[in-house]
């Protein structure tokens, strides 16, 4: 049985008890993604603030989602790894994540860079699972790109 | 209930059934089956059946048997089918309709052979009512942008008033109806001005038809809805639907997509003016689908695509249209796949849809009663046969459908899972996504007990049983 590899336990745990769930208020922007061929979906927000090498960083991801174990409990390693990060090594992080996960098998993923997000290395053997690994990634890219976008704090020093 | 055949169907490892196994009348069928069920399952042989579907015996999933619970989407394809293409293929293929060779006429003989032996089938009058189109999809689009055409400026003379639609008319569907028979009423309300309007459907998964005399007026031009739900299964009542829409005029528009692979449909009967399949869910090949169109409507009816094929004659500032069915098959057509469809039918008729139906809710009746037994599993469709098809959807609380897909999918168990193209009924029922088995003419109870088997599994390796 090769459920244990795609669902381990650190996903489980993940998607029982989800890290940073629920809609905060401070946010500069907020968007909606669905998975079209499932119908999950998630709402998320971003707060960005420059840093102080006037790299932005990213101070909260807030989100509110309906999905499979394995896009909430993607959603919600996304965010311990996200959350207080330079916004240019989330990114950098959310690459790695999605190499591994459309790799189909051939990319372990880099523990140092994805933490608890190696956890997914198995969804890349299943297709048809890769969007919901990727749903909040990609929710949280969307916002942030149009955070750096609309504040031209951000986007001036980013 | 703990029946004890229930209890043991459960305790069931799928590894262990020979899923072959249709001669089986050990099962106690579910209390609302006749009782002659098991004797209808063995009338039908599933077994010689499966050994017509080649795939069917293969595994998946480190060795698995496939128990392909997933016909609703697609059906698989027996021997003769995947022969009579070959044998087109091999030995006759051309573009049919053109050509001053031999192989053209024999080639257009196949086609038209397929096209004559599907309007029988399904007891249209004449050949002319069916068109093949690519699939169901674009059967339902072909009288959607017909209809359009027909209501843009210069339409309505050539073509009469009688399809055109606009502001202050009315189109209704209904809340069951798969994208296909949505979004398409969607657009052309969108291009015309014309209203959508819809049934609802009730807390028992049955079309709401309470509001009957406030939706179906005069204004309504269009009464398109499904004949059984690919979600629910639920069999919606043609006869009166159809009497309700003829009475005040409006055109009827049926998707049989989920009706025509696993029971008797006879258009006449149903008193439809459209009604559209494809061929991919009835052991057909896919890219081929139909729209039966009575003749009548069809004849006056402006076409959907335009190019060759469907042309009477072209001038350089206009053209004239070929009588159906040539009007609305533009370009070279499909034909391994019609003639592939066309075997499919043959292949039907032999086991005799009377058969396949009887097989169908004996396997259904089986899947409600072991669903519904296991604690925490909700079936989102009607609880027992009686106007019901073989799309048994569930929801399993605790674990969303796609992790219970996932784990059906390792225990060699193919369903689909999702919002199965009807999104808006999902919305309307509070769901997100649902797992749907479905069956067709070669499943066997033994395939049954495997999904059974397979959901309790997902149960306890989510921790939720």
């Amino acid at each position: 049985m090769q459920m244990e590899q795609l669902y381990q336990e650190i996903i489980l745990d993940h998607y029982r008890a989800p890290h940073h769930h629920g809609l905060r208020d401070r946010f500069q922007t907020e968007v909606h993604h669905v998975n079209p061929t499932c119908g999950d979906e998630v709402t998320l927000r971003v707060q960005l603030s420059p840093g102080a090498d006037g790299v932005p960083v990213v101070d909260d991801v807030s989100y509110d989602s309906l999905g499979c174990s394995i896009s909430q409990a993607s959603t919600s390693v996304m965010t311990d790894l996200a959350i207080g990060v330079p916004l240019p090594d989330a990114l950098a992080t959310l690459e790695e994540f999605t190499r591994m996960v459309t790799s189909r098998g051939t990319v372990e993923g880099d523990e140092d860079v994805l933490g608890d997000g190696v956890a997914f290395a198995g969804v890349a053997r299943y297709p048809a699972r890769v969007k919901c690994a990727l749903l909040g990634w990609m929710a949280f890219k969307d916002a942030a790109s149009q955070a750096v976008d609309r504040t031209p704090d951000l986007a001036a020093r980013g | 209930m703990t029946d004890p055949q229930t209890e043991q169907l459960v305790r069931h490892d799928p590894t262990d059934v020979d899923l072959a196994r249709g001669d089986d009348v050990g099962y106690a069928g579910p209390e609302d089956q006749p009782e002659h069920g098991a004797v209808e399952v063995l009338g039908l042989d599933v077994a010689a059946i499966r050994a017509d579907f080649p795939i069917l015996s293969r595994t998946v999933r480190d060795g698995r048997p496939l128990v392909y619970l997933d016909s609703g989407a697609t059906s698989q394809r027996p021997v003769p089918v995947i022969d009579a293409e070959q044998e087109y293929v091999t030995g006759h293929h051309a573009a049919v309709h053109r050509g001053a060779h031999q192989l053209a006429e024999e080639a257009t003989d196949f086609y038209e052979g397929a096209r004559a032996r599907v309007a029988e089938f399904i007891g249209a009058g004449r050949p002319e009512e069916v068109v093949f189109t690519k699939n169901a999809t674009e059967a339902l689009n072909l009288v959607a942008y017909s209809l359009g055409n027909a209501s843009v400026q210069g339409g309505r003379g050539v073509h009469g008033s009688r399809f055109a639609v606009g502001p202050g008319d009315e189109i209704l569907v209904t809340e069951m109806e798969h994208h296909a028979n949505l979004v398409p009423w969607q657009e052309l309300c969108r291009r015309t001005g014309a209203t959508l309007r819809w049934f609802g459907v009730t807390d028992d998964f049955r079309l709401d038809l309470s509001g009957i005399h406030e939706l179906v007026t005069p204004r309504t031009k269009v009464v398109a809805f499904t004949h059984q739900s690919n979600v629910l299964g639920t069999i919606n009542p043609v006869p009166l639907l159809v009497e309700a829409a003829h009475r005040v005029g409006a055109l009827t528009v049926l998707d049989a997509c989920q009706s025509v692979p696993h029971a008797a449909v006879d258009v006449v009967a149903l008193g439809v003016d459209f009604l559209a399949f494809s061929g991919h869910k009835m052991l057909g090949p896919s890219g081929v689908g139909v729209l039966y169109g009575r003749h009548e409507l069809l004849e006056q009816m402006p076409p959907f695509l335009t190019g060759g094929s469907m042309i009477e004659q072209v001038f350089m500032d206009h053209s004239t249209y070929a009588a159906p069915p040539a009007r609305f098959e533009a370009g070279v057509p499909m034909t391994s796949q019609a003639v592939g469809l066309g075997a499919a039918v043959d292949y039907l008729e032999t086991v005799g849809m009377k058969a396949v139906a009887d097989h169908e809710a004996e396997l259904t009746g089986l899947a409600l009663q072991g669903l519904s037994s296991l604690r925490g599993v909700r079936i989102i469709g009607p609880a027992d046969t009686t106007d019901r098809g073989g799309a048994v959807s569930f929801v399993v609380d605790g674990v969303h459908a796609h992790d219970v897909g996932q784990i059906l999918d390792d225990e060699g168990v193919a369903v689909r899972v999702g919002h199965h193209c009807a999104w808006p009924l999902h919305r309307r029922f509070g769901i997100a996504a649902t797992v749907r088995a479905s069956f067709a003419l070669y499943n066997t109870p033994a395939e049954v007990d495997a999904l059974v088997a397979a959901v309790a599994q997902a149960q306890r390796f989510f921790e939720v049983a």
